[in-house]
């Protein structure tokens, strides 16, 4: 059985505030108790690809997180729904895009998703995480303790 | 040297059109047409930003760092440069010849990683235009059309993708960021377990692999004229081949064939690549333009990936691959096969192989124990080259006293196709836009064909709201007539004028 919360960060930890998405499921783990992590998996990746609609399976929710430059700081969340007619426009897939291919696999609906969008600002090869993404990061796992203990 | 419609004789007299970036193509890339009054293509141009910074962001790593840190180059193809890498820092410790489980092991990867990705440019990328059309409206054009028209089709391009990505983890250790090569050998064998659940698979996956090549075989059986013509052009071709002439993608030495499919260069050994290759510098691209020394610019350069290599070999070492590519090599009547679209072909026989190719490993006993390093003299200078899934893919090092990097080159498949694929946009501008009125889905036929050779650029930044596809029409003075701009999603919005 796979655990009932999946907790799904994407991103290059080595463009600057892309690193958001792997930052936040790495730091998260320590700050849960040890019943809530129990009931967390944690999953990483550089991109959202189409194979991701088979981790969905069995979650009671799902949380992405990923870097944005169009959130507003330090981040935003916003319920995920299978788009209706979305497209593929590179390797990877947006989140909604994600939903709808679950949909069509399985024939049902995704469990109920969670877009964890953190502000970044700075995307650059090589560069660290800027100091107000850090600052939004932080922003971002207090609030994710309250979403893991939600019921 | 200059091509036909590379540069307009008076560009500050035509009209501009330029479509960026690309869709499904990993990375920023765009293409700018000049149109002069009469709606006639004067001007065809592929740009793409490369991952310029790159070799700067290794130089000065301790080199067993390398192979690690070069999968952040990449979130497609992370496999790739592991390897490649890996192979070069093998130089640089010394090793000449790897263990045996240690070379199993990681041609497993590395088929895994063929499979995988092969599977999600036919399944996901391509697939939305060969099986709707180049013109068909965009919301079907894309994976999710193809999942409601053709269901077992999209879920088998995602178990393929799965299995792929489940022979990296149980081989490199993780999903990513995988640590299972490392200068000299790899770090850990395959686990009993995985084995199994892998062997578990492998008659589905097999199975699903001969339907990807039946299916794209019936494409251009219906439609030869659309499957021979479309993007076509004559150009040499390049790459690794074993030292019997067969096909491989892990290892071997570099042959060449020219348009006519006589072998040209063979033989060159992977260190040796700096003999045969030269790049040119041109200034309105930022990606070089590879070219063989022997040859020039004007003559000498070549296409690589799947197209490339289903030809270059001489056979393929595995049955049913080898049988689909005796039938691909009679569809040409002698002559090569020069046709943009044929890549899919080409790299759905590709997909066979590495599924034959990892059914053979998972039997070999050398995966499951044996030596995994080896040593030798430590050397100073590295060449590693692997044929990744869109081709060719050279790294090269050199690394001081204190074991950190002091240069790095880089040559990636996508470059090598640099030349390849501005002759395809040019191809496709003079038989499809020419005259014609501009649409979505004429400008589409420009992306078909660059889709074709899977290009990946300076890709794994994908932050939201990165991604927009934008074309503008620009009238002979510079005003702007038109703007379309394309969500992440596919949805089309027209701005404010500017």
């Amino acid at each position: 059985m796979p655990a009932p919360l999946l907790v799904f960060g994407w991103g290059n930890a080595s463009r600057g505030d892309d690193a958001l998405g792997p930052l936040f499921v790495q730091r998260l783990p320590g700050l849960l108790g040890g019943v809530q992590r129990q009931r967390v998996e944690l999953l990483e990746d550089y991109q959202l690809q189409v194979e991701h609609a088979l981790d969905l399976v069995g979650r009671e929710r799902v949380l992405f997180i990923d870097a944005s430059v169009d959130a507003a700081a330090p981040f935003t969340v916003a319920p995920v729904m299978a788009a209706e007619h979305a497209d593929a426009a590179s390797h990877a897939l947006s989140p909604d895009a994600l939903l709808r291919v679950y949909g069509q696999l399985h024939g049902c609906d995704a469990p109920p998703c969670t877009l964890l969008a953190i502000r970044g600002e700075r995307f650059g090869l090589g560069e660290p995480l800027s100091d107000a993404a850090a600052s939004h990061l932080e922003a971002a796992l207090r609030w994710a303790r309250g979403w893991v203990g939600a019921v | 040297m200059t091509f036909a419609l590379e540069t307009a004789v008076d560009p500050s007299k035509l009209r501009r059109v330029a479509i960026e970036p690309l869709s499904r193509v990993e990375g920023h890339g765009k293409v700018t047409l000049l149109l002069d009054e009469q709606g006639h293509v004067q001007q065809a141009r592929l740009h793409i930003v490369e991952f310029r910074g790159f070799e700067a962001f290794i130089e000065g790593r301790p080199y067993w760092e390398v192979p690690v840190m070069v999968q952040r180059l990449c979130g497609i193809c992370p496999v790739s440069h592991h390897l490649a890498a890996s192979k070069a820092m093998d130089r640089i410790v010394g090793v000449r010849q790897m263990t045996p489980s240690a070379v199993k092991l990681r041609r497993l990867m590395h088929y895994g990683q063929m499979l995988q990705s092969h599977a999600l440019h036919f399944f996901h990328l391509s697939s939305p235009d060969l099986l709707f059309g180049f013109d068909s409206e965009v919301s079907r054009r894309n994976i999710v059309g193809v999942v409601a028209a053709h269901p077992d089709i999209a879920r088998q391009g995602v178990m393929l993708r799965k299995f792929g990505q489940e022979v990296i983890r149980a081989t490199a250790g993780k999903r990513i960021h995988g640590t299972g090569s490392i200068p000299g050998g790899m770090n850990k064998h395959l686990g009993a377990t995985d084995r199994a659940l892998l062997q578990a698979d492998l008659p589905q996956v097999l199975d699903w692999a001969r339907q990807a090549v039946a299916i794209v075989k019936q494409l251009h059986a219906a439609q030869p004229a659309l499957y021979n013509g479309f993007a076509t052009f004559r150009a040499p071709m390049m790459s690794l081949v074993a030292n019997d002439g067969g096909m491989d993608l892990y290892d071997g030495v570099i042959r060449v064939r020219d348009a006519a499919g006589q072998v040209i260069v063979d033989g060159v050994a992977d260190q040796d690549y700096l003999d045969l290759i030269e790049e040119e510098v041109k200034p309105w691209s930022y990606m070089k333009f590879p070219y063989l020394k022997s040859l020039g610019p004007d003559d000498g350069w070549y296409r690589v990936g799947p197209l490339a290599r289903v030809q270059n070999c001489d056979f393929i070492p595995s049955p049913l691959a080898e049988a689909e590519r005796r039938e691909f090599v009679a569809w040409g009547h002698g002559e090569p096969v020069h046709a943009t679209l044929a890549y899919h072909w080409a790299r759905m026989i590709e997909l066979l192989h590495a599924a034959e190719v990892i059914a053979t490993l998972l039997d070999d006993p050398d995966v499951l124990e044996g030596e995994l390093m080896a040593g030798g003299m430590r050397r100073s200078e590295g060449v590693g080259i692997i044929e990744a899934p869109r081709g060719t893919l050279i790294h090269h090092y050199r690394v001081g006293d204190n074991d950190l990097v002091t240069t790095c080159n880089l040559i990636v498949s996508t470059t090598h196709n640099n030349q390849a694929m501005n002759e395809a946009v040019r191809s496709v501008a003079r038989d499809y836009l020419d005259g014609h009125e501009l649409t979505e889905g004429l400008l589409n036929h420009i992306e078909v064909a660059i889709r074709a050779y899977d290009p990946c650029l300076s890709c794994a930044t994908h932050a939201l709201g990165q991604m927009p596809l934008e074309v503008t029409l620009r009238a002979a003075d510079g005003s702007q007539i038109d703007r379309v701009r394309r969500s992440p999603h596919g949805g089309f919005t027209r701005p404010a004028a500017a």
